[in-house]
């Protein structure tokens, strides 16, 4: 039972530090930009394709490095040529781009890297049992995974709390228009924003693709995910953003390795009764109902507090 | 939120000449629904008019949340898969026990499936707009869609439920096991469905709609609840999306999980938007050209959805009021007379873009054969001319006919901005104004 709850904190603040490296940038561009940008979890899968195709090219180390790049890089121009244009028509339209975005993406990695998923290995470098815990062996790469998403937290923390360019973002994130009108390039932070999110979704990308699957639909999967951290933690706040990822990485991971049922512990129920949605919700264990509950908690929130955990601001 | 649904006619005007032209639409609309089946025979041709007909009823069901309360949802499919779901067990049901309830009646179950579903979730996912509405409607949309692979005994997990149509009892001698038959019963309530929804755009609820669309705040000065209004106006799109549901589930006689999930929430949105939302008939239009495009497209090549999503990303660039509001643009300059003056500029325009598209296609061909086939060698057939895949000039063709289309496109369609610029000056001047 120890054993099973130390596994699961590890992996559930992994996955939630992972959910994080994706919802900041997020976050930062919506309140920013007013955009939700739908594409955010195409950014992420990009940046593991990319990296799994760099890693067979050059090796793992120049792939973490260049693919966030090239994605920021394309993240920029999705901004400079997409969203500036559509800007005018309105936030539907804007939203609406980055939704025919994560299609045509999807469409685009399916057409070049198919539908089955990619052998992404883990760096032979890492590929070690970091240490051994009640006879787990934990390996060291996922404590590298780890080690570089709480890296970069600390490191845009120091950017966003430290430096005259956080202090932009930190002021556009509560105040866009009186940044503004102070005379800041306003185009240009969003397009830095923009690649900078973008760049963060892709090293998430890099590292998560060897120990999760690197496959055409991931991005389709963590996305509606990606989406109730930011309404859990609350449109456009950080810390809430933050909390939330980890709430939801620590729910799921614990959820998946629990296998109790209504079933187990109340025992089954009278076979008489036949097959009926009694018998379903009986039997059904928590472990397969582990994809829905962040969307339970979602729905939860909305109707317990529906500005999220830390949202202070109407949208 | 509102700068892009907001451009719906005006409703006071009702000029003797716009009367003429509002039961001419209408009229064609109807007398198209019922005779297009007698002119084309063929078994495929009724096929495809009846999915255009479902597709039609659930896209103009979603204009009622996006053109006319301005709420942008990507899980609008979970009323019409639930539509869907209880129609079959509905039709089961009836089946089973032999009560006298004829087909043509079964869509009110799905309906008022819809409605009861809407009524349940509405609440809580319509008291906030825009982003908020949308991230919601995602996160409903993708709980109720994980819920039917776990609740197996009803929604019959991965396979589905299956239903017999013709099990049911006849109704004027018609079973509907021909595929004719169904076609009518949809264009049935396909004309119900498009009056009835043409009716309450015109109801002081239909207006209050319109009005929490563009001005929510103005509208809570007013005295009216914004929640209250859009609560309703989702009710009324799940009743509709419901019904498209049922009909759905009659026509291919099997409900499954794909029909509550996520692609079909896309596709209805996709639907909406390329018709337009600015226009009642936009949905209506955009579904016939999606449901095309999903038939003919998927036979001609295999990445067709790459095409579809460049589509929409295209229309939502450079024509965010749709494809009704691109051809109803033309309406001043027709009644004007000066229409003739932009067709020089439109047809010299025409060329490079038509190159342009060319060369974009060949690209997007010469990388799926590249990426699947592995090779890369052998020919692909553009519009019947062969292309060797192996040889650069292939590669050069494509690269030229992409950026330099893409050049010159740019440089004619300034000349269509120029030319549209000078016939809507005469326009105004002769007194027809946009």
């Amino acid at each position: 039972m120890l054993e099973l709850i130390v596994i699961s904190t590890l992996n559930g603040v992994l996955f939630g530090m992972l959910l994080f490296l994706l919802s900041s940038g997020l976050t930062v561009i919506f309140s920013m930009m007013g955009v939700l940008n739908f594409a955010h979890a195409s950014f992420y899968m990009l940046g593991a394709f990319f990296g799994y195709q760099l890693t067979r090219w050059i090796g793992f180390w120049p792939a973490l490095v260049l693919a966030p790049l090239l994605v920021g890089a394309i993240g920029m121009a999705v901004e400079r040529y997409g969203l500036r244009q559509t800007h005018k028509h309105g936030h539907v339209a804007e939203l609406l781009l980055t939704f025919g975005l994560a299609f045509a993406i999807e469409q685009v990695v399916q057409m070049i890297w198919g539908k089955l998923p990619m052998d992404y290995r883990v760096p032979a470098l890492l590929d070690f049992p970091a240490f051994t815990i009640f006879s787990t062996n934990y390996p060291a790469y996922k404590m590298f995974m780890l080690l570089v998403s709480v890296v970069i937290f600390i490191a845009l923390l120091i950017v966003l709390k430290r430096t005259r360019v956080g202090l932009i973002v930190q002021a556009a994130l509560t105040h866009p228009n009186m940044v503004a009108h102070l005379g800041h390039n306003v185009g240009r932070v969003f397009m830095m924003v923009f690649g900078v999110g973008t760049a963060l979704a892709a090293i998430a990308g890099v590292i998560a693709g060897p120990a999760l699957v690197t496959q055409a639909d991931m991005a389709a999967l963590l996305g509606p995910i990606l989406f109730v951290v930011i309404v859990v933690g609350g449109l456009g706040s950080l810390p809430g953003a933050f909390f939330a990822s980890l709430l939801i990485g620590l729910v799921q991971t614990f959820a998946v390795s629990v296998n109790g049922s209504l079933a187990s512990l109340f025992g089954p129920l009278d076979p008489s009764i036949g097959p009926s949605l009694l018998t379903d919700v009986w039997n059904v264990t928590i472990a397969q109902i582990a994809p829905i509950l962040p969307y339970v908690l979602l729905v939860l929130m909305l109707i317990v507090r529906p500005m999220g955990l830390m949202g202070t601001r109407e949208t | 939120m509102t700068d892009l649904t907001s451009r719906a006619p005006s409703p006071t005007d009702s000029a003797p000449a716009r009367n003429v032209g509002f039961y001419a639409a209408w009229g064609i609309f109807i007398v198209a629904v019922l005779v297009l089946p007698l002119i084309f025979r063929s078994g495929g041709s009724h096929t495809t008019f009846s999915l255009i007909g479902i597709a039609a009823i659930f896209a103009l069901s979603y204009n009622i949340l996006l053109g006319q309360t301005g709420l942008l949802s990507f899980g609008h499919a979970v009323y019409y898969g639930l539509g869907g779901f209880l129609a079959v067990h509905g039709m089961n049901a009836i089946a089973a026990h032999g009560l006298p309830v004829p087909l043509p009646f079964v869509p009110l179950i799905g309906g008022f499936a819809g409605l009861v579903f809407a009524i349940i979730i509405g609440w809580v996912s319509t008291q906030r707009a825009g982003t908020v509405f949308a991230m919601i409607s995602l996160g409903i949309g993708e709980l109720v869609a994980s819920s039917s692979l776990i609740l197996r005994s009803f929604f019959g997990g991965e396979a589905g439920i299956t239903t017999n149509r013709t099990d049911l009892p006849a109704l004027f001698g018609w079973n509907f096991g021909p595929q004719i038959q169904v076609y009518y019963l949809i264009g049935f309530w396909l004309i119900i469905s498009a009056i009835a929804m043409y009716a309450l755009t015109r109801t002081p609820l239909g207006r209050m709609c319109n009005a929490v669309r563009d001005n929510p705040e103005r509208v809570q000065f007013i005295g009216y609840d914004p929640h209250v209004v859009r609560y309703l106006s989702f009710c009324f799109a799940g009743f509709f999306a419901g019904i498209a549901g049922a009909l759905a589930a009659i026509n291919f006689e099997i409900a499954n999980a794909a029909y509550l999930g996520a692609v079909q929430s896309g596709v209805v949105l996709f639907a909406t938007f390329i018709g337009g939302v600015g226009y009642f008939f936009g949905p209506v239009l955009g579904a016939v050209v999606v449901t095309m495009l999903q038939l003919e497209l998927s036979d001609v090549t295999s990445v067709w959805q790459l095409y579809f999503g460049i589509i929409f990303i295209g229309i939502v660039m450079f024509a965010p009021g749709g494809l009704t509001s691109l051809l109803m643009m033309h309406r001043p300059l027709l009644r004007a007379g000066t229409l003739p003056m932009v067709l020089p500029a439109y047809l010299i325009a025409l060329v490079p873009t038509l190159l342009f598209a060319c060369g974009v296609i060949l690209a997007i061909e010469i990388l799926a054969v590249y990426s699947q086939g592995g090779s890369g060698s052998g020919t692909i057939h553009l519009f019947r001319i062969p292309f060797d895949l192996a040889s650069p000039m292939t590669w050069l063709i494509a690269a030229v006919l992409t950026i330099g289309g893409f050049y010159v496109a740019r440089m004619t369609w300034r000349g269509v901005t120029d030319a549209w610029d000078r016939a809507m000056t005469v326009a105004r001047e002769r007194g027809y104004h946009a």
